[in-house]
């Protein structure tokens, strides 16, 4: 199967600001190695802090690896280019609020060079998918959270992307909200598309995601199919998650 | 370099949605309009105060929505978080300064096409005759100086994390460098040893923004219009400093984190 995300041994470390700096630095991944082949929906999970959204920043060109390597499609991430086929959804975001949602869309059809016939064609099947249509002309100040978080979805999906690398994108949601974002994700399963992403809603992980990858303190502790992994553990992905995390529950008493 | 034309053109939309410019125009034209309607003393020369007086206040205002509208671009990019998907996109950082200085800069183009063209009526009212070339070399003068400040600010807003304490500096330097600026290698004369030569080194560092703001004088007083090797070496010596404060910007930017 094509791989369409690569990380081999991946380290990121940071400076630790309460060391103050030059004194030492807090490692925010570790060694991490991860394969996210074509076609699949990928889980990021991972307790607060445990180093996701930081893998993410090292797959977008954001933050540059300590040492290791990551690609997208076979080129490193520090290339521009590898973001040409990319869509991108971070995680609450206050788009342009002087701007409508056709504005925002036609100007990151332009960042993308689309011709505007195309990109009109473009902005008119995202917004259906999103379903936003109706409220194309309304400045995103007067957007609800749901709403902003759909033009999000949007946003990533101008350039028809061929992975797409969710930051918790229902994150802030109210069920309808997550439902329709859940909704939105399947149906890019179902046209052949990659997505990353990373969630706290396991119970949503365990629906849509084909594979799973479990970090915690910057370090990989499991991956593998969901199937899988209820079938070892013999419980449902939350309690998998809070078993590999660590978590000692106390009966009530 | 082609995702500069799309992000400039962001900038230029905020120009036009956002109040401040409106205001500003409205009120050069009130304070204008209201000293025009006014004969001091039977004075024949009312109209080249009333000249003086609305350049002052285009000035004045083409700076500060310079200041306000380029303090604001990369903070709050930041604050939003709108700079995550934007440089997620096949955008450089490199490529995101440009961008924002050309949107910028351009905002400021249009804002004194407006402006220039107030004061072209006022003057013509007045004085029943229009100094083309003049009027021309001012205004470009004044955009090409518009620039160095757009790429001032720009830089500060890389270092200085709140806008209102980049946008204060910035307007503290530049007001500074306008009355001071041109001063300074004379004080350095003045001075001995290594206090002179850090005056001087300072003098020689600082792009001098006030030649820009001395055209204002040959408009108000009619003189004839600059010569166009003068204006020409006006405009590369605005476009030098605006690169090299863009290229410092860029160098503090490549490594910077984008969170606040």
């Amino acid at each position: 199967m094509n791989s369409v995300v690569e990380i081999q041994d991946l380290r990121v470390e940071f400076p630790n600001r309460d060391l103050g700096r030059g004194r030492g630095s807090k490692v925010a991944v570790d060694g991490l190695n991860l394969r996210v082949n074509a076609g699949e929906v990928f889980g990021f999970l991972g307790p607060n802090g445990a180093g996701k959204t930081t893998t993410m920043n090292v797959l977008l060109g954001f933050v540059n690896a300590t040492s290791g390597s990551a690609s997208i499609f076979g080129v490193n991430v520090r290339q521009p280019i590898a973001r040409k086929r990319i869509g991108y959804l971070p995680e609450l975001t206050y788009y342009y609020k002087f701007l409508n949602t056709e504005e925002l869309l036609r100007f990151y059809a332009r960042i993308f060079r689309i011709p505007r016939h195309e990109s009109e064609q473009r902005i008119d099947s995202v917004l259906k998918l999103v379903e936003l249509e109706s409220a194309r002309k309304r400045l995103i100040k007067t957007y609800s959270k749901g709403m902003q978080q759909r033009v999000g979805l949007a946003q990533a999906l101008i350039n028809n992307p061929d992975l797409l690398i969710l930051d918790e994108p229902t994150s802030g949601l109210d069920p309808l909200g997550r439902m329709k974002v859940r909704q939105i994700i399947q149906r890019l399963k179902e046209e052949g598309k990659t997505v990353f992403f990373s969630s706290h809603e396991l119970g949503e992980v365990e629906t849509v995601c084909d594979r799973v990858a479990i970090l915690h303190e910057g370090k990989l502790r499991v991956e593998g199919p969901v199937a899988a992994l209820v079938q070892q553990y013999q419980c449902d992905l939350e309690h998998v998650f809070l078993k590999i995390v660590g978590y000692q529950s106390n009966p009530p008493t | 370099m082609n995702s500069c034309f799309p992000i400039a053109s962001v900038v230029i939309k905020e120009l036009y949605r956002r109040k401040d410019f409106y205001v500003l125009f409205i009120l050069t034209v009130l304070i204008t309009l209201l000293f025009g309607s006014v004969n001091f003393f039977n004075d024949d020369r009312i109209a080249r105060y009333l000249k003086d007086l609305c350049l002052l206040l285009i000035w004045i205002a083409s700076l500060v929505i310079a200041v306000t509208t380029t303090a604001r671009q990369i903070p709050a990019e930041r604050e939003s978080r709108t700079i995550f998907p934007l440089l997620a996109k096949p955008v450089g950082r490199g490529e995101l300064i440009a961008g924002k200085f050309l949107g910028c800069w351009a905002a400021c183009g249009l804002s004194l096409i407006v402006f220039y063209f107030f004061f072209g009526v006022i003057s013509a009212s007045r004085e029943h005759t229009l100094h083309w070339a003049m009027y021309f070399q001012a205004m470009w003068l004044h955009w090409i100086c518009l620039g160095i400040v757009v790429a001032m600010v720009l830089l500060g807003s890389i270092v200085f994390t709140a806008p209102s304490s980049n946008a204060t500096i910035c307007l503290i330097v530049i007001i500074g460098i306008m009355f001071a600026g041109g001063h300074l290698n004379g004080i350095a004369i003045q001075m001995r040893g290594a206090r002179g030569t850090f005056v001087y080194a300072i003098y020689y560092l600082i792009p001098h923004l006030e030649w820009y703001n001395d055209v204002r004088d040959l408009v108000v007083h009619d003189w004839p219009s600059i010569d166009w090797l003068i204006w020409a070496g006006a405009t590369v010596y605005g476009l030098f400093y605006s690169a090299f404060l863009l290229c410092i910007t860029w160098l503090l930017f490549r490594r910077k984190s984008l969170t606040l």
